[in-house]
């Protein structure tokens, strides 16, 4: 059976442990065998997006060491891959081990990139019977060059109705540190994305980074809005049965 | 904080409350992205025209020395005047040498952002010269007695209404909602100054160096009656500008045009060589090329960041800017608004001073998707800010805030104590209710978001329930 590592980022293990385990689920699902290094904590981007390079570099030597014999890497977020592919070889360029980051970097993959390009699967048996908007966030469309797989695999879920986002590769407006240090900035620009996501009248907004979908989900909830947050990996994870569920749990709300 | 970044703080926050002035960039910028993406069908291949224009500029930026000297020489034996200015005391004060010299009491000045850079407006009035911007946003901006609010368009930030309304109080015209007939007022109101000037100032969109030339364009023939009516025409432009050779314009002008606008080709495109020589009926008597540095041989030294002088300033990052269309234009509080500035002001006016805009950002990356020249922006405000940490710009509690989090992530037991922790404590304020109030520990996220539902356990204690240890 192909192996592939778990990357889940340490918010993602912290505040959205459910995604990981949906793209436990879903990895399963389509024969993979699946293996999460424990002692995995933070790629460092907090640190290396702030400029703290210095204090990033041995959080990105200890995630190279940990993942180093690692065939493949998969992670439910464009923005942590983002960091471990683009940005690694920079922060430990002159370091002993530039060279191994940059192999790494090849082997590691966004979760959806994952499925359609490397695993060549787009239809993964799951249903959402649901009217669902895709939020193209910046890292993995921009960095990553993520536009169609994410939109081949929810095309192929039973039930899903995909509609578009009105300025879909608009930022959120998370961009971690800053989501905080401009604040106010942050929440006017998801403000912009919350409203474009009702005129989508969509009930979910999806995408493949959790921490953009926090923010949003922040935002739509203060504005008391009907429409609701999921990740990518969690409506791939629903199969029929837990799809109606799903259904009837929406219904109830 | 430096002053420039509280000034910046709060007039962010002002405008990111506005939602009258979001919906008129907005509304603009859908104008200018519809423009746009018309314009680039033209192109058989605009990845190939940004290409060849990163190209050009990269082989003029990087010769400078030759370059430079070989448009100065052109220029003298066409007879035309050449200043080097160190700064912009220097520049300013050699016009404004001109311009005494010359009995100058009027000036009509065509779009420069290096006149706005180095205050040269103000450094005139101060010898009793009248400015008069005839560029129509710079006009209608300046009537306002305001900065330009964006390098290309700059009243982007007033609807017809607003406009209609200035021309009432300040020209005495009849209000009127009609766009064509308040073009007609500023004509109308600008065309006694074109002829009664006695000094012509406009900046240069390119140099020339094997023409000997500097090109303008311009959109209403102001840059043409600046350069051509009046006496005496100066010429003033950073020293980047400068491209090797007359026919790179064919690649250059097009993809400008497309990039700031949305348009095959701008209008009027005007090269200027000197002076009006024996037999020509037009043209200026003495014509002048102020060549400023201002801190831009400093960035040619930076080997990393160099590359940001390609800019041909066609403002499509500030357009493609998520934060600019939240802010506008004047909360930044520099010459520069947007990816562009926030990238180069440090280097201009001084790194601790303004390493703030490179914070302003995202880093969504958008602005580097739609620059012509292919310059990095969004890895050039990273650099920015890694040099910002270097240089010890920041307080000490944030430095020991990030080395904590490093210290607590470079273990994965410290990881799965503090998570817990973190946890338990968020999962407290929600229940004690202090979500949002300013006990909240939180506040800064939750202000505006609420905060997600914490769960009681974290993914690796779900794994290791489902999967036992290893």
């Amino acid at each position: 059976m192909p192996k592939v590592s778990l990357f889940i980022p340490c918010f993602v293990d912290q505040l959205n442990p459910q995604v990981g385990m949906d793209v436990v689920r879903v990895l399963r699902r389509i024969g993979y065998e699946v293996d999460f290094p424990e002692a995995q904590t933070c790629c460092g981007q907090p640190a290396f997006n702030t400029g703290y390079w210095d204090e990033a570099r041995p959080l990105a030597e200890r995630f190279v060491r940990i993942f180093g014999s690692a065939e493949v890497v998969v992670s439910p977020s464009g923005s942590c891959t983002t960091m471990v592919k683009a940005y690694y070889p920079e922060l430990l360029a002159g370091t002993p081990l530039h060279d191994d980051a940059v192999k790494l970097g090849e082997r590691v993959y966004e979760f959806t990139q994952f499925l359609v390009k490397v695993a060549k699967v787009t239809d993964v048996g799951a249903s959402f019977p649901h009217k669902v908007t895709f939020h193209d966030s910046c890292h993995g469309l921009r960095e990553l060059h993520i536009k169609q797989e994410p939109r081949e695999l929810l095309k192929n879920v039973r039930g899903l109705e995909l509609v578009d986002l009105p300025y879909g590769e608009e930022c959120c407006g998370f961009g971690g540190a800053f989501s905080v240090k401009y604040a106010m900035i942050s929440a006017a620009m998801g403000d912009t994305k919350a409203g474009n996501i009702e005129k989508s009248g969509a009930e979910y907004v999806t995408a493949a980074d959790p921490s953009c979908l926090m923010h949003i989900e922040g935002i739509l909830r203060r504005k008391k809005s009907q429409a609701r947050t999921i990740h990518v990996a969690s409506i791939l994870a629903q199969t029929a049965a837990a799809g109606e569920q799903a259904s009837a749990a929406g219904a109830k709300r | 904080m430096s002053t420039a970044a509280q000034e910046f703080e709060r007039k962010a926050a002002e405008k990111s409350a506005d939602l009258v002035h979001r919906g008129i960039v907005r509304w603009n910028i859908d104008q200018y992205d519809t423009g746009v993406g018309r314009g680039k069908t033209r192109f058989a291949d605009w990845e190939a025209a940004r290409q060849r224009c990163h190209d050009i500029k990269w082989e003029g930026v990087n010769h400078l020395d030759k370059y430079l000297l070989q448009f100065e020489q052109k220029v003298k034996e066409n007879g035309g005047h050449v200043f080097w200015a160190e700064n912009g005391e220097e520049a300013c004060k050699y016009i404004c040498d001109v311009a005494a010299r010359g009995g100058v009491k009027k000036v009509v000045k065509s779009k420069s952002m290096v006149s706005e850079e180095i205050h040269l407006a103000t450094a005139l009035e101060k010898i009793g010269v009248e400015v008069v911007e005839t560029d129509l946003g710079e006009f209608i901006v300046q009537l306002r007695n305001e900065p330009p609010y964006h390098i290309v368009t700059p009243a982007m930030h007033l609807n017809r209404q607003q406009v209609s309304k200035l021309f009432h109080e300040k020209l005495g015209s009849a209000e009127t909602q009609d766009p064509p007939e308040l073009v007609a007022i500023a004509r109308r109101w600008l065309r006694k100054d074109f002829f009664s000037a006695e000094m012509g100032i406009s900046g240069a969109n390119f140099i020339v160096a094997d023409a000997g030339m500097v090109t303008i364009t311009t959109n209403e023939g102001n840059g043409r009656l600046s350069t051509s009516v009046p006496r005496i025409h100066v010429a003033l432009t950073g020293i980047e500008k400068v491209i090797p050779r007359l026919q790179d314009l064919a690649a250059l002008w097009p993809t400008l045009a497309t990039a700031g606008t949305g348009q095959p080709i701008t209008c009027y495109n005007t090269l200027m060589g000197g002076a009006r020589r024996a037999g020509e009926v037009d043209g200026p008597e003495e014509f002048h090329v102020v060549l400023v540095d201002n801190g831009r041989t400093e960035l040619l030294a930076d080997l990393e960041q160099r590359e940001v002088l390609h800019c041909i300033r066609c403002g499509a990052c500030i357009n493609a800017c998520p934060v600019f269309r939240n802010i506008g234009g004047h909360a930044y509080g520099v010459t520069y608004p947007g990816p562009i500035g926030s990238v180069l002001t440090p280097h201009l006016r001084g790194l601790p001073e303004y390493q703030h805009l490179s914070y302003a950002s995202s880093l969504c990356g958008a602005c580097t998707d739609v620059c012509p020249v292919h310059i990095d922006l969004h890895h050039h405000l990273l650099h920015n800010r890694r040099n910002a940490i270097h240089a010890g710009t920041h307080p000490g509690s944030e430095r020991l805030a990030m080395k904590s989090f490093c210290w607590m992530m470079s273990s994965a037991r410290r990881f799965r104590f503090f998570g817990w922790l973190g946890r338990l404590a968020l999962r407290v304020v929600h229940a004690l209710g202090l979500e949002g109030t300013a006990l909240d520990p939180m506040r800064p996220w939750t202000k505006d978001r609420a905060m997600p539902a914490i769960p009681r356990q974290s993914f690796r204690e779900m794994w290791r329930q489902q999967n036992g240890t290893h």
